[in-house]
């Protein structure tokens, strides 16, 4: 019989802690699923953050960090610095990446640190039961926005591919979601551009990931991945903010 | 001998780092430290290190967790505000068992406070500082020789323990210049079988980690670390006894304020008075045996300490109050004078008699 | 036993730091244990500056002095705020074209050197400090003259090696100069 599908080698057995209908589990093979395409498993050294996807040490089989929160840039960037060999990669929260670390990430991309960014944008801070992230929406209710997020009182939410664009630090940046098939192949092929460009040398490359709560959204998963559609993409539009590779080879032709 | 050179001692440490076999060192500036960078900026690049100014002291002490993670000598530099900031990541560090080596170049506080010498950061250092119960070997240095000496101890000590070393020194030592020479740095090297080095597909993952949801699981790595610092309490008190032969009244200073107070004690002597000094020089672990064996010996003790009576606790622990402790102290930048030092030891001696 | 607390004070640019080293290199050079203590960090910055160099047969205690054997001043505030610390007996190096006025004290050995108008005159304007160094040096029978060569050479970078002979020539006007 035909296999047509396997989980990545680069996954563990554990069983993974995320709530019916999360697309965690997705973003997690679809990074596995790069590691394995590249060959990269013996030297790729992960960092957890501190969110929903701090218990990802277990999951993912290359060696693994966890980071305190906000800074695995940091953390990444001292183990890339001490082993250039290795492929470092972050796998972080909108909270962890775009609140409390928000400095690590910019820096680390002014640097063109030479790591692969995951940046999951569910617009909600879910590990701690559905607080206002700094991605949350205009008007989106949470547990500290009941009212919805007013942003008169506490301001806009932060396009972070946009905001990293404007640097001349970073390789890559790119804003893809994984709310239907299309998608998620479409991330599959980012987030490996991601760690292939590490792996060629090229510099700090980041993929935000536009994602979905659905408990703490208070929705069902099939609701959830409907509203990442109708008003997560318009907030957040998907596609290449940054390519310097690619805008020097169009520049050459 | 190796030859006698003129060095400040931040340049000291940055030097003896090296000899250490450190090659990474991450940090953000801060008077009164400034040197230990600069002379990294100049020099690991021509030995193939890396030097890294970061965003934040927050981020620094992330990189240093991310380096010493990955099984590598590293360090960071700071001074008592900068400090207060890296102390998150000092309890992530102690939380995930591994080795690091930072610099507290302390200065008055508390808050922005002032730029010069103080060791108003005692309690920071050898109670804790970030959260969580935890510990780091403290080092003091009291001259420019044992800023590069008890650096190369405490990188050793730091991989010999999988924990963070700390030197806590002062604006005065930090910036002073005395003659130094560098022996032949004895590198201890400990395997690192735990390290983040890319699985090569020929092991299971390593995780480095201080995440335990079970409460059981985080009793019982506390129990196991506590058990180490209970090894490293037997084993590495370090201090210096001075005159202490037949002393009746013993001054306790650590760091600069030991230079001022062994002045002092040798007025004293002149006068008559039997003081002698004793110096720790691991603050924690605190040299207790010595205190308590001195207490046995003497009928007081002096604290002299630049800020408000912090080791003064210790010494009161260590002797089980069974001798009077007084305190004689400056803060906020300035030093006591060897007079008013004397001045204490004479108080002391008053009592005694 | 022979221990000498050297304080220099004025202001910052005028080489006070560096002519502490000077006298630090210099008690190395002859075997003697040193301390070398700036002041630093914002102050500095055109501002006072001071430093301490203990020079002694024994290991150096405090490196901090409060009571100099020898004091240099080189500007006025700094006349005011030392005098009076100088040990009885010390001597008092005072830059005499700076600093107009004299010292009341007559338990302490005073030496008024123009130093800084003798630099000007001899076209070494920004070494008026090591003028007071080499009267320092002459005045002090534990300090020789000789060597100094060498300890210049230890202080100035190899990129400054013209700076060497003028470092020397004002070190022969100070030690020279008949007040």
């Amino acid at each position: 019989m035909a296999v047509v599908f396997q989980k990545p080698h680069a996954l563990t057995d554990a069983v993974l802690h995320y709530c019916p209908g999360c697309p965690h589990g997705i973003i997690h093979r679809l990074v596995a699923e790069a590691i394995d395409n590249l060959g990269i498993e013996g030297r790729t050294i992960g960092v957890a953050p501190v969110g929903c996807a701090v218990m990802a040490y277990d999951y993912f089989s290359c060696d693994m960090l966890e980071a305190a929160h906000g800074r695995a840039p940091a953390s990444a960037t001292g183990i890339k610095r001490c082993r250039p060999e290795c492929i470092v990669f972050t796998y972080q929260g909108d909270g962890d990446l775009a609140s409390i670390g928000m400095a690590e990430t910019v820096h680390a991309a002014a640097r063109n640190e030479n790591i692969t960014v995951i940046f999951v944008n569910n617009a909600i801070y879910g590990m701690t039961g559905g607080q206002m992230a700094p991605t949350s929406l205009p008007g989106q209710v949470t547990q500290t926005s009941p009212y919805g997020r007013d942003v008169n009182h506490c301001g806009w939410p932060i396009r972070v591919c946009e905001l990293l664009s404007t640097l001349e630090g970073p390789e890559y940046v790119a804003r893809v979601a994984v709310n239907n098939v299309k998608n998620v192949k479409a991330a599959g092929k980012a987030i490996e551009k991601a760690f292939r460009n590490q792996v060629e040398n090229k510099g700090f490359s980041l993929v935000e990931v536009v994602s979905a709560c659905p408990t703490n959204w208070g929705m069902t998963p099939q609701k959830a991945l409907e509203w990442v559609e109708s008003d997560m993409i318009p907030y957040y539009p998907l596609g290449v903010y940054k390519d310097r590779t690619a805008a020097k080879e169009a520049e050459q032709k | 001998m190796a030859e006698r050179i003129l060095m400040k001692g931040n340049e000291a440490i940055a030097e003896a780092a090296i000899r250490a076999g450190c090659r990474h060192y991450f940090g953000y500036p801060i008077t009164p430290q400034t040197e230990i960078a600069a002379y990294m900026a100049k020099k690991m690049p021509k030995i193939g290190g890396v030097f890294l100014q970061a965003e934040s002291e927050i981020a620094s002490i992330n990189m240093v967790y991310g380096a010493a993670a990955a099984g590598m000598r590293v360090m960071t530099s700071s001074s008592s505000p900068g400090i207060s900031l890296k102390s998150e990541g000092l309890s992530y560090i102690a939380g995930s068992d591994v080795p690091a080596f930072v610099v507290n170049v302390q200065r008055g506080g508390p808050g922005l406070g002032g730029i010069q010498p103080s060791q108003s950061d005692y309690f920071q250092a050898t109670k804790g500082g970030g959260h969580g119960d935890y510990h780091m070997i403290v080092l003091a240095p009291a001259s420019v020789q044992e800023m590069a000496s008890l650096t190369i101890k405490g990188f050793n000590l730091a991989d010999k323990y999988r924990m963070t070393s700390m030197i806590l020194a002062d604006g005065t030592i930090g910036q002073m210049m005395e003659p130094i020479s560098f022996e032949d740095a004895e590198i201890e090297s400990y395997d690192k079988p735990w390290a983040l080095t890319g699985t090569g597909m020929q092991r299971k993952h390593n995780i480095v980690n201080s995440l335990y949801l079970k409460p059981d699981e985080l009793e019982r790595t506390n129990f196991a670390r506590f058990e180490k610092y209970k090894t490293i309490e037997e084993n590495e008190a370090l201090y210096e006894a001075y005159r202490m032969e037949d002393a009746e009244i013993c001054v306790v200073a650590f760091g600069i304020a030991s230079r001022v107070a062994k002045n002092a004690v040798a007025a004293a002597r002149n006068e008559g008075v039997k003081v002698g000094l004793i110096r720790p020089i691991t603050l924690w672990p605190f040299p207790k045996k010595a205190l308590r064996q001195a207490a046995e010996q003497v009928k007081a003790f002096v604290s002299v300490e630049l800020n408000m009576g912090q080791m003064i606790d210790d010494i009161r622990l260590a002797t089980e109050c069974t001798r009077p402790v007084s305190l004689c102290n400056r803060t906020g930048g300035m030093i006591p004078s060897p007079d008013q030092v004397l001045e204490s030891i004479r108080e002391a001696a008053k009592g005694v008699n | 036993m022979k221990t000498t607390q050297i304080l220099i004070a004025g202001f910052g640019g005028q080489g006070i730091l560096f002519a502490g080293k000077f006298l630090a290199y210099k008690g190395l050079l002859e075997d003697l244990q040193v301390s070398w203590l700036p002041s630093y960090g914002p102050e500095m910055r055109g501002g006072t500056a001071n430093c301490n160099v203990i020079l002694s047969d024994d290991p150096v205690g405090s490196p901090i002095i409060t009571s100099p054997d020898v004091l240099i001043v080189m500007n006025l505030p700094s006349l005011q705020k030392y005098v009076d610390t100088v040990v009885p007996g010390g001597q008092i190096y005072v830059d005499s074209t700076l600093i107009g006025e004299k010292v009341t004290r007559s338990d302490v050995q005073v030496f008024y050197i123009p130093a800084t108008q003798m630099a000007g005159d001899a076209g070494v304007s920004t070494l008026a400090n090591m003028i007071m160094m080499g009267c320092v040096l002459k005045n002090n029978p534990e300090l020789s003259f000789d060597g100094t060569d060498e300890t210049v050479r230890k202080l100035v970078p190899p990129k400054k090696a013209a700076l060497v002979d003028l470092n020397l020539k004002a070190l022969e006007l100070g030690r020279d100069y008949e007040g």
